[in-house]
């Protein structure tokens, strides 16, 4: 019977020793997660970074055909008052064939007015087209010179790596000259 | 290691150390009396200048970084003020500027060389392996040193190249937000990048050391790539080495020296002497000239993987199949795949090239808007480009790691492989073509007729098809030429 309880008795000791090692060491896993996370965390933006900043654009000087930059969260932001004609170039697309498919109306507020963010949806350049001497791309709106993305005159992407049409930022307007963008 | 045999020294002050502490029998071990292959060429000094610059750009770079503020408002000024006011300043940061230049110079031919030779082969894989890592900590450590002066250049390096993260799928913009601390690069991004610019460097120097080590282990390959035999194959590395070390390092550091002194601004480029302006992108930004290779293949995938495309790669996965899977493997799926590949290697061959063009040209966007080539389901894009061009970039410089296993060839040099060197040559010159297309701006055209687009998609294709297809098919059916018996006989006959 001692011979058989030792050999009872040793098994038992074995699981319970796994067992505790395996406790031990997930509960060590998760202690050193929660420890790193703090660390991992505290790369995120902080609290002033994130500080949501909404900025107001006052549209009156802004004339037919002519674009300004703002800085909005650190990045920029076109605001284009466009022509009739490219309000038209940009609603006679066939949307069908669009690589990130979106019609125009969808894209602006009021048809003069395109605000969008001007941060190339490939890798993040500025793409040209703000000012009138800016190359524009084969599609008459913005060219990203980094590795040649066109987009046409609604911010959509037409050609080269790009995956999305310029991202259309949340705004509203204030009065109709005035803009609130965030 | 240590507790082995203990040399005898003279000195009794060196002794007395080195019985408590073995370091100079180690040194002695190591560096003097190891037996080397006595049929090094000067491929062989790469390594030792590697680790000069290696120490040349820590020493320089701890100097700078007294003297420098890794603050957005004053970073770019604090670079001016060591170029014009810090005594020696401008010395220090041309040495440390140039010096990465020609580590990575270094470096490439040190790359180049195993490659050549087959040193990767066993028993070094690991060395190898450790040797791809160090490259990629000196690529992460050199990108953000590119941004820490706060330049145009620079900060739109750090846009782009962060801009890879957000090719990944649902959580890439996360990913992006926290690598920058914000939502652009901007000074958390700065701050962290110099932290890491700081440690990466004693990082590498702890990998190095592990390099080191597993080559002492293994010993060195040669110019022959045949294995040492016996005692007569080999010279003692001190003074044989120490010496043709010293003469290819002064050589070396002569060029170094001329390039720093004369031209320090050879590698540099007029927007690194603007301040940074998260608001306007400089019209053509380019990478450190050493990214440039991966900066092209990354721009050549300007088409993502849809149906046509995607069963191109199936049919090139089949052709492979026998080549990865050997002519043993007869069950199983890869059995069955290996029959097929092995029936119709060609006729897939011809199969997958007609259909990578269709999937090719129907994601050609016309001048006018729309597809050259409208096929049906060619709009179902499983990679985009984005990700695909991410993906190709960070693949053409992980493949390295495992050349050891695409290459099997039983015999290392490619003295010994005409096919295999001149593949490798090819390799060489395709990564420098590469390079300049790299340099140039996306829409250029050689001799303004041939878009540089074009040779860099080719380029591309030949890079991925020498590791993935060219290497397997040699280690299966390139006949070797005769070897050598030995490497002593081998030098009494030259
Ligand atoms: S960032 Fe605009 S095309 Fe790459």
């Amino acid at each position: 019977m001692s011979a058989h309880t030792a050999n009872h008795s040793s098994e038992e000791g074995q699981t319970r020793r796994d067992f505790l090692l395996l406790t031990a060491g997930a509960f060590g896993a998760v202690g050193a997660g929660c420890f790193a996370w703090p660390f991992i965390d505290s790369l995120n933006p902080a609290a002033d970074t994130l500080a949501m900043s909404t900025i107001e654009v006052d549209l009156a000087p802004i004339q037919e055909g002519q674009a300004i930059t703002v800085k909005w969260r650190g990045k920029p932001v076109f605001v284009r008052h466009r022509t009739a004609a490219e309000i038209e170039q940009a609603r006679a697309v066939n949307v069908a064939e669009l690589r990130d498919k979106q019609s125009d109306t969808d894209r602006v507020k009021k048809d003069q007015w395109l605000i969008m963010v001007g941060v190339c949806t490939h890798l993040g350049c500025v793409p040209l087209g703000q000012k009138d001497t800016d190359a524009k791309g084969d599609f008459g709106g913005w060219f990203c010179p980094c590795h040649g993305s066109h987009y046409d005159t609604s911010g959509r992407i037409r050609k080269g790596p790009a995956p999305k049409n310029l991202s259309v930022p949340e705004y509203s307007f204030v009065s109709d000259t005035l803009v609130k963008i965030g | 290691m240590g507790s082995g045999q203990r040399a005898e020294f003279k000195n009794p002050v060196v002794s007395w150390i080195d019985e408590r502490l073995p370091v100079f029998s180690l040194m002695q071990k190591e560096y003097g009396v190891f037996p080397t292959p006595r049929n090094f060429n000067y491929f062989w000094n790469f390594g030792a200048i590697a680790m000069v610059m290696l120490i040349t750009m820590i020493v320089s770079g701890i100097v700078l970084a007294m003297h420098y503020t890794p603050h957005a408002d004053y970073a770019f000024s604090s670079v001016e003020r060591i170029m014009r006011d810090v005594n020696w300043g401008w010395m220090l940061r041309y040495i440390h500027m140039n010096g990465a230049s020609f580590f990575f110079i270094a470096v490439y031919i040190h790359i180049f060389r195993g490659m050549y030779y087959g040193s990767y082969k066993k028993p070094r894989e690991l060395l190898w392996i450790l040797g791809v890592i160090i490259y990629l900590l000196m690529m992460a450590t050199a990108f953000m040193g590119y941004t820490l002066p706060w330049s145009q250049m620079g900060g739109w390096a750090a846009t782009v190249i962060s801009g890879f993260f957000t090719a990944i799928p649902v959580v890439g913009d996360m990913i992006q937000t926290l690598l920058l601390g914000g939502f652009s690069v901007d000074n958390p991004t700065l701050n962290r990048f110099f932290s890491l610019h700081y440690l990466l460097p004693f990082v590498i120097f702890a990998v190095v050391f592990l390099h080191v080590w597993a080559l002492h282990v293994s010993g060195s390959n040669n110019p022959l790539g045949i294995d040492v035999k016996s005692s007569q194959d080999t010279l003692p590395f001190h003074p044989y080495y120490t010496m043709k070390d010293t003469f290819g390092l002064g050589v070396f550091l002569l060029l170094y020296v001329i390039v720093t002194f004369f031209f320090p601004n050879i590698f540099a480029h007029p927007d690194h002497f603007v301040e940074y302006n998260p608001m306007v992108t400089p019209p053509h930004i380019v990478p450190e000239w050493y990214f440039l290779p991966f900066y092209a293949i990354l721009r050549g995938l300007t088409f993502g993987i849809n149906p046509y495309i995607g069963l191109s790669l199936v049919a090139m996965v089949v052709v492979m199949a026998p080549i990865y899977g050997g002519p043993d493997k007869k069950t199983g799926l890869c059995g069955l795949l290996c029959a097929l590949g092995r029936q119709f290697a060609l006729p897939l061959l011809v199969v997958a090239g007609i259909f990578f063009a269709l999937g090719y040209l129907s994601q050609v966007e016309k001048a006018s808007g729309g597809a050259l080539l409208s096929l049906p389901l060619s709009d179902l894009v499983f990679i985009n480009a984005k990700l695909a061009g991410v993906l190709a970039m960070f693949g053409s410089v992980i493949l390295l790691v495992f050349i050891p296993w695409l290459d099997t060839h039983p015999v290392r040099s490619a003295r010994f492989r005409p096919l295999f060197k001149w593949a490798t040559l090819v390799l060489a010159i395709d990564f420098v073509v590469l390079g300049y297309v790299g340099m140039e701006a996306a829409d250029a055209a050689l001799f303004g007729v041939i878009p540089l687009l074009w040779i860099g998609q080719l380029g591309t294709g030949y890079y991925f098809a020498y590791f993935l297809m060219i290497l397997p098919w040699l280690s299966r059916n390139e006949k070797a030429l005769p070897l050598p018996v030995s490497i002593n006989e081998a030098v009494l006959k030259a």
